[in-house]
């Protein structure tokens, strides 16, 4: 049964994938990479990485789609035809780059073996210690915020990264000020809609609360819940117009609180440095071993999830911004 | 051979393969960026397969289970997501700009442009 | 604080971004960035120290011990880069305050300086650590960093190149992701030094041997080695001048340094090159690489592309000395890492001095410039020389461990490609030293005064540099030996 279910996945993947080759409509194809994502969140369900299919649903499917919708509104709908040149020199580099993977598969571990390398080194620890070391059930929280915390710090710089380099690209200072334009919202005047998303905005604040602090017992953590917390913003920005929400948002405010995030996470590492224990090793948060972990896993996942939520509101607001400027220039 | 052991990966690898053909053969900016996130999509696939074991749950451990899938994977990916949405986010960013400059999102018509002045 | 030191020189530029955020004060984002990449020099400094007293030093995150924790390990290869690239990063900073008041709006300063933070802390971050996957989040930090620095250009033309580099390198970078992922899937780790035990055990299978093909042409994209190399010229020749300056004297290094940490410290000598043609296709793309790309150097009147274009080749001379697989080719490129960081550092912030006078650095405007800018133009033909390989300067002394490379094979013709490598290096050089010495100022160029101090200074420290380990090679080539020694020994 699972085996049929994973082989649809796939064969649907593979359609998609080639469905977004041919078709030159963008605003299909931005859809078409959305449901990509979904379809690979489900199929990760399927391979037992529920925290990765929880990520890759609002990254994949939500954020990602969203930008390049946005994206799409400024820049154009259609693409041009192909040009024959171009296939020519592309079809057989990628044709000897796939028979070269086909080629190393030759000899991969077959798929869900049980003594394979990769569950023989390293993981077994995981699995087997983390509970009595960390303390907590969620595995994959227990790696990513304590056993590999460096490489977690590492992905908020990144995203901190893109946060900069999408201002750095795209900020306005010359927006003019928010009393002088109309409030224009794309879905103004759907009254219901209006109504419904009033009353789950709350909702989706708090399901994104849940998240951030539920990381340890189930899948979530502090990237899904920034992306959820931020995708409220969103929401209204979208019923209300911009304008609206730029009166809730202060630019300047989400700026420093993007970076207090990294702070947060940067400062729980200095502290056990300064209290002489090598960086991001928690044991010096309290007596208990079990309990310091608890207290380091819950500071840095408050840094991530601040430092996300706010970069993706300050990605998200950027890009409108430009547009809003577009069509007034129109 | 062992057939069905490898077929996940071969479709994998296939898909990994559409990903990067629409990187290379394709001229509009947002569709190259779009190859670029289902390429690197298809190596997330790959990687969350290697972890998988035949029978086994998610690793959220529970009194009584024993058989769980190898978490290391996930974390890498959980990783590897974030820094492609960061770059998914940057590169739509240039194409705004682009867009702004060139009035177009066409290779070719960048090209020819450039080469005009 | 000692025993941090492994650690420190990432985590404050990486501290200290996120802060410069929050001043915003474009002048005090100057000063804490151009402080913290001061701190983090001095760090490197002491580690490079620590490391010729006692050997290598590894670093546990968090407390917990490799494999299952990262590890920061710095020894003879990486500490001397460490310096490197924190020196220029330095160096470059200092000029940049007002190098961009003329290339970038007042408004995206702060963003700059935040940016080339964390460039920098990418950098160092790739360099130090111990764990392939880590290699691969810092790898993503820095590049993210440097398509927005090389976005801020004032041309459009620096989008349009950006965004070049940026789909390169994620191929690149996609590339690398899939040659760890097969590296792991053989192994179970992600640690290279637990990677290099147990990759001998399954080193004949055909996994392994696509893993590394792929972790290979991943890396080379990055390092833009021929016939890689297409987004590198326009990405330097638009980014603003002094992101050329650092990116060119440290990112490709740090590219290469990759390469020789993979190939021999992870997969082993015999691996590398038995199980691929290695030897001959870095021989052969190295000496395309530096003929094709000095051929084009030549026919450019844009000087930043000429010298983007010299960076090319001078990569095909890393190469050619990876392809010599000895212990002397190695050392030929280790030396040459530095060596080039310092005269491609020096070159191209003359050109920052240039573009700050003239506005852009074309070559047919610049008749006479000599007479105008004399300390800037002497900063450019002291670097052109150490780019030719004169003696005296740092460029013969790599060339002279590169040929002496190719002579201990018996390999003539090699050592003699090499040289003539340096004669088509000569004939871009004296056409600059023509129009800027030897022709009449013409009107455009009598009204130009001498550039700022404050970009001045920062050149002639490089010159400096060039001259100095040019004359007194013993530091230079003593810790490369050692390094080269100890791989070609210790694995």
């Amino acid at each position: 049964m699972e085996l049929i279910i994973n082989m649809g996945l796939l064969s649907m993947l593979a359609m998609t994938a080639i469905a977004i080759v041919r078709i030159k409509d963008l605003f299909a194809v931005a859809m078409l990479a959305g449901i990509y994502g979904l379809i690979s969140a489900s199929f990760f369900v399927m391979m037992d990485a529920v925290d990765v299919a929880f990520t890759e649903a609002s990254v994949g499917a939500g954020i990602s789609t969203l930008l390049m919708l946005t994206t799409l509104a400024i820049t154009g709908r259609f693409e041009k035809a192909d040009k024959k040149s171009r296939t020519r020199f592309a079809l057989p580099l990628v044709l000897l780059t796939g028979a070269l993977l086909i080629y190393g598969t030759l000899d991969m571990p077959s798929f869900g073996a049980a003594d394979s390398p990769v569950q023989e080194h390293v993981a077994p620890r995981y699995l087997n210690d983390s509970a009595q070391e960390i303390g907590i059930p969620n595995v994959v929280t227990s790696v990513l915020a304590s056993y590999r915390a460096f490489d977690t710090f590492g992905e908020v710089i990144v995203i901190f990264t893109a946060g900069v380099g999408v201002l750095a690209l795209l900020m306005r200072t010359d927006l003019p000020p928010i009393s002088s334009v109309k409030n224009t919202a794309s879905m103004e005047e759907h009254m219901v809609l209006r109504i419904v998303a009033k009353m789950l905005i709350p909702l989706i604040l708090l399901f994104g609360l849940y998240v951030q602090f539920h990381g340890e017992y189930g899948p979530g953590g502090g990237f899904q819940a920034g992306v959820i917390f931020a995708s409220a913003f969103f929401l209204y920005a979208m019923l209300y117009g911009m304008n609206a929400a730029r009166k809730v948002i202060d630019s300047s405010l989400v700026q420093v609180l993007a970076a207090l995030g990294v702070l947060i996470y940067g400062t729980t590492g200095v502290v056990a440095m300064l209290s002489g224990k090598n960086f991001l090793d928690y044991s010096v948060f309290s007596e208990d071993p079990v309990h310091a972990q608890h207290l380091g896993i819950l500071f840095i996942e408050l840094g991530v999830g601040l430092t996300v939520a706010t970069v993706m509101i300050i990605i998200f607001f950027t890009f409108s911004g430009r547009s809003q400027v577009e069509g007034e220039r129109d | 051979m062992n057939f069905v052991g490898l077929f996940n990966y071969w479709i994998v690898m296939v898909l990994m393969m559409i990903g990067f053909y629409i990187v290379i053969a394709q001229g509009n900016l947002v569709k190259k960026l779009v190859g670029l996130t289902l390429f690197q999509t298809s190596v997330f696939i790959m990687y969350i397969t290697m972890g998988k074991i035949e029978g086994a749950t998610a690793p959220i451990l529970v009194e009584g289970e024993a058989l769980y899938s190898n978490p290391l994977p996930h974390v890498l990916i959980l990783t590897a997501i974030v820094v492609g949405i960061a770059t998914t986010a940057l590169g739509l960013a240039l194409v705004v700009r682009i867009k702004e400059s060139y009035d177009s999102i066409e290779e070719d018509e960048i090209n020819r442009k450039d080469q005009e002045c | 604080m000692l025993a941090h030191l492994p650690v420190l020189h990432v985590i404050i530029p990486m501290m200290a971004a996120p802060a410069c955020l929050i001043l915003r004060r474009r002048d005090l984002v100057w000063f804490v960035a151009l402080a913290a990449t001061l701190m983090s020099f001095a760090v490197s400094i002491g580690l490079l120290l620590q490391v010729l007293e006692s050997g290598p030093i590894s670093y546990e995150f968090g407390g917990w011990e490799a494999p299952w924790g990262i590890e920061y390990r710095i020894d003879l290869l990486n500490a001397p880069l460490l310096l490197l690239v924190s020196g220029i990063s330095a160096v470059a900073l200092f000029a940049a305050r007002k190098s961009i008041e003329a290339e970038i709006p007042k408004d995206r300063h702060a963003l700059f300086y935040i940016a080339w933070l964390l460039c920098m802390a990418g950098l160092l971050g790739i360099l130090a650590t111990g764990d392939a996957f880590n290699v691969f989040v810092f790898l993503e930090i820095s590049s993210l960093s440097a398509y927005t620095l090389i976005a801020l250009g004032k041309n459009r033309k620096a989008l349009w190149a950006s965004y070049q580099y940026l789909i390169a390198g994620t191929i690149g970078a996609t590339f690398i992701l899939i040659g760890i992922g097969l590296m792991y899937m053989m192994t179970g780790t992600l640690n290279m030094a637990d990677l290099s035990e147990r990759l001998p055990e399954v080193s004949s299978s055909r996994t392994v041997f696509t893993a590394f093909a792929f972790f290979i042409v991943g890396v080379c994209l990055k390092l833009a080695l021929f016939p890689l190399h297409v987004w590198l010229p326009n990405a330097y020749a638009y980014a603003p001048s002094v992101v050329t300056a650092f990116l060119a004297a440290t990112a490709t290094k740090v590219a290469v340094y990759i390469l020789i940490r993979f190939k021999y410290g992870i997969f082993g000598f015999d691996f590398a090159f038995s199980s691929l043609p290695l030897q001959s296709i870095f021989l052969t793309l190295g000496l395309a690489g530096i003929f094709v790309a000095s051929i084009a150097a030549i026919f450019q009147d844009n000087l930043k592309k000429l010298l983007a274009y010299s960076s090319v080749a001078q990569i095909g001379y890393l190469i050619v000395g990876l392809g010599l697989a000895n212990e002397t080719g190695l050392m030929a490129t280790l030396l040459h890492m530095l060596n080039h960081g310092l005269m491609k550092g020096a070159l191209f912030l003359a050109l920052a001095a240039i573009v700050y006078r003239l506005g852009e650095a074309k070559l047919s405007e610049m008749h006479g410039l000599a007479s105008r800018m004399p300390w800037t133009m002497a900063a450019f033909l002291i670097g052109g020389l150490s780019l030719i390989g004169v003696p005296l300067t740092v460029g013969f002394v790599s060339k002279w461990y590169l040929v002496t490379a190719a002579l201990e094979h018996d390999w003539w013709p090699v050592a003699g490609l090499i040289l003539l490598g340096s004669v088509v290096s000569v004939i871009y050089v004296w056409k600059v030293v023509e129009v800027v010495y030897f022709k009449a100022a013409n009107e455009r160029t009598a009204e130009v005064r001498e550039a700022p101090l404050s970009i001045l200074a920062p050149t002639w420290v490089l010159v400096a540099a060039n001259l100095y380990f040019g004359i007194n090679t013993e530091l230079t080539v003593g810790i490369t030996r050692m390094a080269a020694v100890s791989i070609f020994g210790g694995l």
